[in-house]
């Protein structure tokens, strides 16, 4: 352990802890903005400056480690004066757009903007602008309002390891980018979207679907596969429009494409909501529709399966009926050929507890161990 | 009697681009023809040399006759058969091309250790300087020394890095030395990247074994057996002779397993940069080694204990390396008689701009600008005035010509707003617009920003944005003062010393001329004409004769006129390239 | 060119080398990158092609485009600035018609190169033209060498 001083507040800390991380532990704020707790420093930001006793420049928190009887402080007129310095810098090379973007009420660089009180920009000049848009299917990115933290860079290689982006050129050109700046074509994990801390990268699918009024987040799993990862769904007007994650979480914040952007089947009208009993026998020619014609044409009203050569017909049924029909069947078959004639294969989307009563079932309601589990393919 | 005849070209930068080689070939070549070169075979020898610093003459050809040495300045191919004939044959030298007295001024306030021995061996041949009393000290180090002996002789002798900083080598070498790790390495900086700056150039390609010696007495000092030359691809000449110099060195097993049959054993590897002025620094140094993109990180850690894959890494400049053996050689305490207090041994300038004599000089630390400039240099060119010297490069700042006193040194430099740096020196004189100059920095450390903190990133934009508009007569109020706050908060916030030492080429020539930043920003006038968009050209009715010549000239058609009659300027329709203003031979284009 | 960069590669394992070894040798033997190339290393060495291009984006040795058949260096470093390195350059652009943010003539004749610093510094303003140096460099002399060049490829 390491005894050092913060603001005057004695105060000791593992080895190998930052300023920063002490500070935090101490409940001392620090203002940053390239920094994440969850990826390797990076130092780019310069907000996180603090003074240390003895050493005559200004040294980034986020990247230097506490010693011995250090003497620590976070916050003076001088240090404060170049933060404000650094902000308005940053904000020189911003497009003012607050207005109209997503990242508008969870921005980083706006609640740093709005605590210093940065209104007049004595620094204007030229702006990075970049009009090509990135024709990928989940990911806006709007690199003017990137700030070169660096973050997605690092999540992208440190946590997802796919190395989809770096930097690319350098000085005021340096941008952040694929290989010949093609379009992005990757995983589409999105975790570069969750730590960008500003609008620089945003959800396709979020565009224009609400910020904050009458936003409701709601905590809970995400339905795809067994990791189970904890998810926050936000939601206006009963519709899902954006799926984030807590770093506080059991994934610490991290999820992958199908958590994070394929959210939209929960409103989909091609959405299960019914037990659906088979009414044609799936075939490999055309249908066999012949008897049953008012069905078929029924169904066809409702505008509901379109039918194809590898489709088959269902009718909508009841929840008892249906279960009725399985366990009939299940009977039948078990009777007529014995059990092991059965095997059952469940989903990596149940939870542990309804897998478990799965297999129970397997066994002791139909007797046999043909039972596994599609996540082991 | 054999006549022992010794030839030496320049070849060092200098001396290449004036045609050092074609001059060799045709020594060669006439020697032949003369039959000396036969006669004479075993003791007539064509060396190679590197820098004789006064570059300026080029080609320098010194010709020694049993040990009696003549200068020859300027010579060219054409030259040569003279010189053969009448000196080297007939016994006669031939005045008209003889280096005349400024030429011993020149050398008169020198003093030489680093650039010693470049151009008396040869770089090309490890035997030269083995019998010039090198890897002596290595041998010595090596077999009957501790490495704590290295590191208090060198503590003794006051050594500071040569490379910017000025950082004590016995310190840094101690720190590294207490680092504990299996794994060490030291890295010779061969980056030169101060635009202007050429003399670790001049010593890798005039002497390469002494940074060579320099490097491994400073890895058994530091417990490394591993070291990097970190070398511009722009010097191709220093890349071939460091290459041939290793491989000599290798062949005499000075460098790989047990040297001197010692348990000590150490290795160099070549490491070419790719053009970015950034990796000078340290840890971008390291990254760019590592085969990164050159982005350095913030410091602590330092290299010293974070180094090179993660281990502790020793970081000395060229120079620096090259004064080790001969501090070994003569001693801490010889080293040490030179210099200043604070300031010990000698520097290597390159003195270029508008001086007389440019090249490059060694002088001990202390030495008086006005010494430098008057007595070594000649005085200014063309009977100008002396404006400013600036040193340290795009890191360092403007000393005016009223500080001429100012002792060279770390110390008296810095409080001057400047720096020694890697030892840049360029003359200014009226004709220099100091915004320019400024702008001229700012510009390169701008496109040098590596782009990974944004006060250097966004913020040497800026300064160059507001320098750039001054420049062109767009200069507002308040401009001077909102230079002068971005740079105190671009040199206070900066990751590293690229952008920490950004802004010092404008705070200094704000503090000594400022006034000719207010006449540019509130007259729109530039006092030195250089600022193209401020200029006006106009045609002296009273001495135009007419010819047309700058009409004819003028590539925007701005220029009327009959034959015979004073032509006019149409100022909108003028670009301001200032062609007329070159080709008038009556001196009747006004430029104000 | 497969050939030849299937070389590097072989020449990268053996010396154990870096994405700057890469890039250079690469240059070295085709007078610039290729997308081919980075796109190769990638696939064979297992190295992302963000990350290649990363490295030959930062260094300003490496060129992603072809140069001309010559190549003119001129230098702007400080002994060449204050010593009219400026006109020279603007000279030369013009003289060669070059488009602004372009550095080769549009019929592959010329390409044009800023360099800091040749370390050549007494002689400035110093030119390089296809590596001979031109030191005290005048413009009008250099533009009537390169009119010849151009002439006699013409
Ligand atoms: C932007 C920048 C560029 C630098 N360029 C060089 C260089 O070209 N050569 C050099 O020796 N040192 C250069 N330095 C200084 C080095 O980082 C380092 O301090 C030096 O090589 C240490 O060696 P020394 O102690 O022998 O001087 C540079 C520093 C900075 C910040
Ligand atoms: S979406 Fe995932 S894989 Fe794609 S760039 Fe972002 S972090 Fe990398
Ligand atoms: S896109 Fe976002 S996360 Fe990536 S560097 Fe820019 S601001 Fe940072
Ligand atoms: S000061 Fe400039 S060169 Fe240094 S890290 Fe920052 S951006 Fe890069
Ligand atoms: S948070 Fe420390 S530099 Fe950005
Ligand atoms: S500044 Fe041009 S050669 Fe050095």
């Amino acid at each position: 352990m390491i005894k050092l001083t913060i603001d005057g507040k004695l105060i000791e800390v593992p080895a190998e802890k930052t300023i920063l991380e002490a500070a935090r532990i101490a409940g001392i704020s620090i203002p940053t903005l390239c920094h994440h707790p969850k990826l390797t420093p990076f130092g780019g930001c310069r907000l996180c400056i603090v003074e240390v006793k003895g050493i005559p420049r200004l040294v980034t928190s986020c990247t230097t480690t506490v010693s011995e009887g250090m003497e620590v402080l976070t916050s003076t007129p001088d240090i404060e004066d170049m933060r404000k310095f650094v902000l308005e810098l940053i904000l020189s090379d911003h497009p003012n757009d607050c207005m109209v973007c997503e990242k508008s009420g969870s921005c980083a660089l706006q609640e740093l903007a709005y605590k210093y009180d940065i209104r007049e920009n004595e620094f204007s000049g030229e702006r990075r602008i970049y009009t090509k848009r990135d024709g990928n299917p989940f990911i806006e990115r709007d690199l003017e309002k990137c700030i070169m933290c660096g973050r997605c860079v690092k999540v992208c290689d440190e946590v997802q390891g796919v190395e989809a982006i770096d930097f690319g050129n350098r000085g005021f050109n340096t941008k952040i980018c694929t290989s010949f700046e093609e379009d992005l074509d990757c995983e589409f994990c999105g975790q570069c979207v969750a730590v960008c801390p500003t609008g620089a990268l945003t959800g396709k699918l979020w565009a224009h679907t609400g910020r904050l009024d009458d936003v409701k987040e709601v905590n809970t799993i995400c339905p795809y596969c067994g990791t189970g990862c904890n998810i926050t769904v936000h939601v206006k007007d009963n519709e899902i429009i954006r799926v984030t994650s807590g770093k506080e979480t059991w994934n610490e914040g991290w999820l992958c494409v199908k958590g994070r952007f394929g959210y939209k089947f929960v409103s989909s009208p091609e959405r299960l909501t019914k037990p659906l009993i088979r009414i044609v026998p799936k075939t490999k020619g055309k249908p066999e529709v012949r008897s049953q014609k008012s069905e078929v044409k029924k169904q066809k009203e409702d505008n509901f399966l379109p039918i194809t050569h590898y489709s088959s017909l269902f009718r909508e049924a009841s929840w008892d009926e249906a279960l009725d029909h399985v366990a009939a069947k299940l009977k039948e078959i078990k009777t007529k050929y014995g059990p092991d004639a059965i095997a059952g294969l469940s989903s990596a989307r149940c939870t542990n507890e309804e897998n478990y009563i799965f297999q129970k079932f397997i066994r002791a309601a139909i007797g046999t161990n043909n039972v596994d589990h599609c996540a082991r393919l | 009697m054999h006549k022992e005849i010794v030839i030496r070209v320049c070849m060092g930068p200098g001396g290449i681009a004036a045609g050092g080689k074609e001059v060799l070939g045709s020594f060669r070549e006439h020697l032949l023809k003369a039959g000396i070169f036969a006669k004479l075979k075993e003791k007539c020898s064509s060396h190679q040399v590197g820098c004789l610093g006064l570059c300026a003459r080029d080609v320098l050809v010194e010709v020694h006759i049993n040990r009696n040495k003549t200068v020859y300045q300027y010579v060219k191919p054409d030259m040569v058969e003279r010189i053969v004939s009448e000196h080297i044959s007939g016994g006669k030298p031939v005045e008209e091309w003889l280096a005349d007295d400024t030429f011993k001024t020149f050398y008169g306030k020198q003093m030489k250790i680093v650039l010693a021995d470049c151009g008396k061996v040869d770089p090309e041949d490890i035997n030269s300087y083995i019998y010039s009393g090198g890897y002596e000290p290595t041998r010595e180090v090596l077999t009957s020394w501790i490495p704590d002996d290295v590191i208090d002789e060198i503590k003794t002798s006051g050594l500071r890095g040569r490379g910017g900083a000025g950082f004590p080598t016995g310190l840094k070498w101690e720190l590294a030395r207490r680092s504990k790790s299996e794994i060490k390495y030291i890295i010779c900086n061969a980056d030169e990247g101060d635009p202007g700056a050429f003399m670790d150039r001049a010593v890798i390609e005039g002497n390469p074994h002494s940074v060579i010696e320099g490097m491994i007495i400073g890895a058994f000092a530091i417990g490394s057996n591993k070291g990097y030359v970190y070398i511009r691809a722009e010097y191709p000449l220093a890349v071939e002779r460091l290459k041939i110099a290793l491989k000599q060195a290798y062949e005499r097993r000075f460098l790989g397993k047990n040297i001197f049959n010692t348990s000590f054993s150490f290795d160099i590897d070549i490491k070419l940069g790719a053009g970015a002025f950034v990796c000078g620094e340290e840890t971008a140094l390291i990254a760019s080694i590592e085969g990164q993109r050159g982005m350095p990180r913030p410091k602590p850690p330092f290299p010293i204990s974070k180094g090179l894959w993660q281990r502790p890494t020793v970081i000395n400049n060229v120079e620096t390396l090259a004064n080790i053996p001969y501090i070994i050689r003569k001693g801490a305490g010889w080293y040490s008689s030179f210099g200043t207090e604070k300031s010990k041994g000698t520097k290597v300038f390159a003195l270029t701009g508008k001086i007389r004599n440019t090249g490059l000089i060694e002088v001990p630390m202390g030495i008086s600008l006005r010494e430098i400039i008057y007595e070594i240099g000649g005085g200014i060119e063309g009977g100008k005035a002396l404006k400013a010297v600036q040193t340290g490069g795009p890191s360092g700042g403007c000393i005016p010509a009223s500080m001429l006193d100012l002792n060279v040194d770390y110390e008296s430099l810095a409080k001057a707003g400047s720096i020694v740096g890697s030892g840049g020196m360029i003359v200014l004189d009226e004709d220099n617009c100091m915004v320019n100059m400024a702008k001229y920095f700012i510009q390169f450390t701008q496109a040098e920003s590596c782009g990974k903190c944004v006060p250097c990133r966004v913020g040497t934009k800026r300064l160059l944005e507001i320098l750039e508009r001054i420049t062109k007569g767009q200069g507002r109020d308040g401009d001077i003062e909102r230079l002068e706050r971005l740079c105190n908060g671009v040199k206070n916030t900066s990751l590293c010393g690229l952008g920490q030492t950004a802004p010092n080429p404008i705070l200094s020539t704000i503090r000594y001329f400022r006034e000719e930043y207010e006449t540019h920003i509130r007259d729109k006038k530039c006092p030195a004409k250089v600022c193209k968009d401020l200029l006006i050209y106009s045609i002296i009715e009273e001495k135009c004769k007419g010819c047309g010549t700058c009409m004819k000239a003028c590539p925007s058609g701005a220029i009327t006129g009959d034959k015979k009659k004073p032509h006019k300027i149409d100022p909108n329709k003028c670009i301001r390239c200032g062609a007329c203003f070159d080709v008038c031979k009556f001196k009747s284009v006004g430029r104000d | 060119m497969n050939d030849i960069l299937l070389n590097i590669i072989e020449k990268y394992r053996k010396k154990n080398g870096n994405i700057i070894f890469l890039l250079q040798e690469t240059q070295e033997a085709l007078g610039y990158i290729p997308k081919q190339a980075i796109d190769l290393f990638s696939e064979e060495l297992n190295i992302a092609p963000s990350r290649i291009y990363g490295v030959a984006t930062f260094y300003s040795q490496f060129r992603l485009k072809p140069t001309g058949k010559n190549i003119i260096v001129a230098c702007c470093g400080t002994a060449c600035h204050v010593k009219g390195a400026e006109k020279i350059i603007n000279g030369l652009r013009k003289g060669l018609e070059l488009a602004e943010d372009e550095d080769t003539t549009p019929d592959g004749e010329f390409t044009l190169e800023e360099i800091a610093c040749l370390g050549t510094c007494s002689f400035a303003p110093v030119v390089l033209v296809n590596s001979a140096v031109y030191g005290k460099a005048n413009i009008n002399a250099l533009l009537k060498k390169i009119g010849s060049k151009r002439k006699k490829s013409a």
